[in-house]
């Protein structure tokens, strides 16, 4: 096994599903000359040419839009946002044209196409540029989101994303691009959407997580070793569908939740676990449940402030103790 | 010479055309027909014949509560339809925005699949998801029917994308309203498909209006094909919208275009609609008069092809009537279809979500609706 980057193990992806189906191509602001904002394109341009790598202009619900109907008529379009803050202008053509167009035809016309990019916030760049993105996809029927947190499951989803038959908005970080390394399979592997995977086990609570909070919570678990409690780190890699199945089987496990992400708390990812849990795991709770998110204000540009509002590991581990009755 | 003159000016009421009068300037022969059979011609004729009947149809049947929701009719306009469509390719699209019943009939999807598609039936086009503004058919390439205006634009971009992307000659014709020049995304399709030379025919249906609201007191050109010039390689006109050889004849040069050099055409057809804007609506309203409805009625785009053809000694009283009564009759068949036509069952409501079915988080999460279990 090769050690990877997040970043390597996307561009990994990319091509070899390049080379896999010539029906892909990808489009978005600088994925081709420029080799991509973040250069998770890096190369494309010069392997597969420029009606497969299209630098577009800036017009994010132009080129979404373009994707839409590029996949209506066949092909399997990749549409890179710079980050997801910019695909709000073009959020119409991923809600209602993307999501809607297989049910709206009667099942005539789906739409396999993949919207990614990066989300949530990187350093200090304030509240227009950090945000987390997913809430506002997941609440759609329609669209499957995924939110990777370790190279392995990002080059394994992105393949699943590219070959699934539906959209699906592709949630990456500017952050772990590059701080996130992990061990990635050299043979061909595909990562499946909808699957949840136990990143640490655990006996005492489990935390329920995504992308970057799965690292917050795999910090907050180690620290909390000393302390004698066992955590269960769950990462739900997909947001919707959720894999509601494996939350319930860990809480029936540990009795105890967590619920960790970097946004906003008003009806996020963490709202709708939190709701599956007590449903279908309420017997099963010797606590309520606690939630760790990003405090409820547009992200500041300060670095203190920045601090103060982005969830970290710290965060996790007191509300570990808080629902083991321990702080 | 083309039909569509670039430098003519936006029609105004007191400059429109009579009835029966050719297109002033428009350089085409009348008696030529343009170089179309006597058979074409009055395939033409029917065609605009069965889509008004059918509409009268619909707008029947919507006073009774057979049909729901938002009903945008077409009355008026049926020499953009049948006249952009006709020379169309099988293989060929078309994408359209709401109000979009003749643009499927036109195209070829039968009237009882339209008009049951208006019932919400499962024998409808979209079987009975989609309703009166979203009309789909994959077989025929007609990707419909779009309720946001302007956000279908981009979509036919996608298509014009991937014909030059698989190397391909067909076109893809995207009909919009006149208040989508607006928009931004009628814009960013423009650049984009004018700077990578993208086989799509823009097609502005300009019936003057968008809702209540005269596009001259809300955009800031007098010509809205003005609006393509900004856009090098796209070739922007206009073309009289109530004349069905007017509007072939600019669509057969456009597809000339796009199929030949891949370059992008923007066509203003001035037109009009006589109805509401929709179903909910008066006729003629607080934002125009009686006077104007009824000034370009008498410039009617059937009665005006059907004196012409007569004139021409290609069509008979006879014919005519006969014609009509078919369409009539073919209006009635398909009320009558879509009252024969099932309700879709509830089983269909999670049957088109994904196409690799229903997840099951989602439907243990409708459990408590005791009626879905
Ligand atoms: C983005 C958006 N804004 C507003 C509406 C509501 N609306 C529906 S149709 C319409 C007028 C459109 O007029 P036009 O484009 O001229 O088409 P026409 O109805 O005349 O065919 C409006 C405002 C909408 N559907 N989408
Ligand atoms: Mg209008």
């Amino acid at each position: 096994m090769a050690v990877l980057t997040y970043r390597e193990a996307l561009n990994d992806a990319l091509r070899e599903e390049m080379e896999r189906d010539d029906s892909i191509f990808i489009i978005g602001e600088e994925v081709g000359e420029y080799d991509g904002a973040y250069k998770v394109t890096k190369g494309l341009l010069e392997q597969f040419g420029e009606w497969r790598v299209r630098d577009a202009p800036i017009a994010e619900l132009g080129f979404a839009g373009l994707g839409v109907g590029a996949a209506m008529a066949g092909l399997r379009p990749i549409v890179e946002f710079m980050t997801w803050n910019f695909a709000l202008l073009a959020i119409d053509e991923v809600v209602n044209a993307a999501a809607k167009m297989f049910q709206m035809s009667g099942g005539q016309y789906n739409v396999p196409i993949v919207f990614r990019g990066p989300g949530g916030a990187a350093l200090q760049l304030a509240a227009q540029h950090s945000q987390s993105p997913e809430p506002w996809y997941s609440y759609v029927p329609g669209l499957k989101v995924i939110a990777p947190a370790t190279a392995k499951d990002a080059k394994g989803l992105l393949k699943s994303a590219v070959r699934d038959n539906d959209p699906v908005v592709f949630i990456e970080s500017e952050i772990m691009y590059n701080l996130v390394r992990d061990e990635v399979p050299e043979e061909e592997y595909v990562t499946p959407i909808g699957k949840a995977e136990v990143k640490r086990e655990g006996s005492d609570v489990t935390v329920v997580c995504h992308s970057k909070m799965v690292h917050q919570a795999l910090a907050a678990a180690r620290a909390l070793e000393k302390e004698d409690i066992d955590v269960e780190v769950l990462d739900l890699r997909t947001v919707r569908p959720l894999d509601v199945d494996a939350v319930v089987a860990s809480v029936k496990k540990t009795n105890r939740a967590v619920v960790a992400e970097e946004g906003w708390p008003m009806c996020n990812v963490g709202a709708q676990v939190v709701d599956d849990i007590q449903r279908e795991a309420f017997d099963s709770l010797d606590a309520p449940v606690a939630r760790v998110n990003g405090l409820d204000v547009p992200m500041p540009y300060a670095k203190n402030l920045e601090k103060l509002v982005t969830p970290n590991a710290d965060h996790v581990a007191a509300a570990v103790r808080h629902v083991c009755y321990a702080d | 010479m083309s039909a569509a003159n670039a430098d003519r000016s936006t029609a105004t009421v007191s400059d429109a055309p009579a009835a029966g009068a050719p297109a002033e300037g428009s350089g085409r022969d009348p008696d030529a027909f343009l170089g179309l059979s006597k058979e074409e011609c009055v395939e033409l004729l029917r065609e605009m014949i069965i889509e008004r009947r059918f509409e009268e149809k619909a707008a029947e049947v919507y006073q009774v509560g057979k049909i729901g929701g938002f009903c945008h009719l077409y009355i008026g306009q049926e020499a953009v339809s049948a006249g952009s469509i006709s020379p169309l390719r099988d293989d060929d699209y078309v994408v359209t925005a709401y109000r979009d019943h003749a643009q499927a009939i036109a195209r070829g999807m039968t009237p009882n699949a339209v008009m049951a598609e208006l019932y919400g039936r499962a024998d409808g086009c979209s079987k009975g998801f989609g309703g009166s503004m979203h009309m789909f058919d994959k077989t025929l390439n007609f990707m419909g029917g779009h309720g946001i205006v302007g956000s279908h634009l981009p979509l036919a971009v996608g298509v014009g994308y991937t014909i030059r992307y698989r190397g391909g000659d067909q076109v893809c014709l995207c009909f919009f309203g006149d208040s989508v020049v607006n928009i931004g995304a009628f814009h960013e399709s423009m650049n984009m498909a004018a700077r990578w030379k993208l086989p799509v025919i823009f097609l502005l249906e300009n019936n003057r209006y968008g809702m209540g609201t005269d596009f001259r007191r809300v955009a800031a050109v007098k010509e809205l094909k003005d609006r393509g010039r900004a856009y090098d390689g796209l070739t922007s006109l206009d073309v009289d919208g109530m004349d069905v050889l007017a509007v072939r004849q600019a669509v057969e040069e456009a597809i000339e275009r796009g199929r030949n050099e891949k370059t992008p055409s923007f066509i203003e057809a001035r037109c009009f609609r006589y109805m509401g804007h929709s179903m909910a609506d008066p006729m003629h309203g607080t934002y125009r008069t009686r006077e104007e409805v009824e000034k370009w009625r008498s410039d009617d785009p059937i009665l005006s092809f059907t004196r012409q053809l007569m004139d021409a000694g290609r069509l008979t009283e006879e014919e005519y009537q006969a014609i009509d009564r078919e369409a009539k009759e073919i209006a009635e068949e398909s009320a009558a279809f879509a009252d024969r036509s099932p309700f879709p069952d509830s089983d269909a409501l999670y049957r088109y979500v994904y196409s690799d079915g229903y997840p099951d988080d989602m439907r243990r999460r409708d459990a408590w609706r005791k009626e879905l279990r």
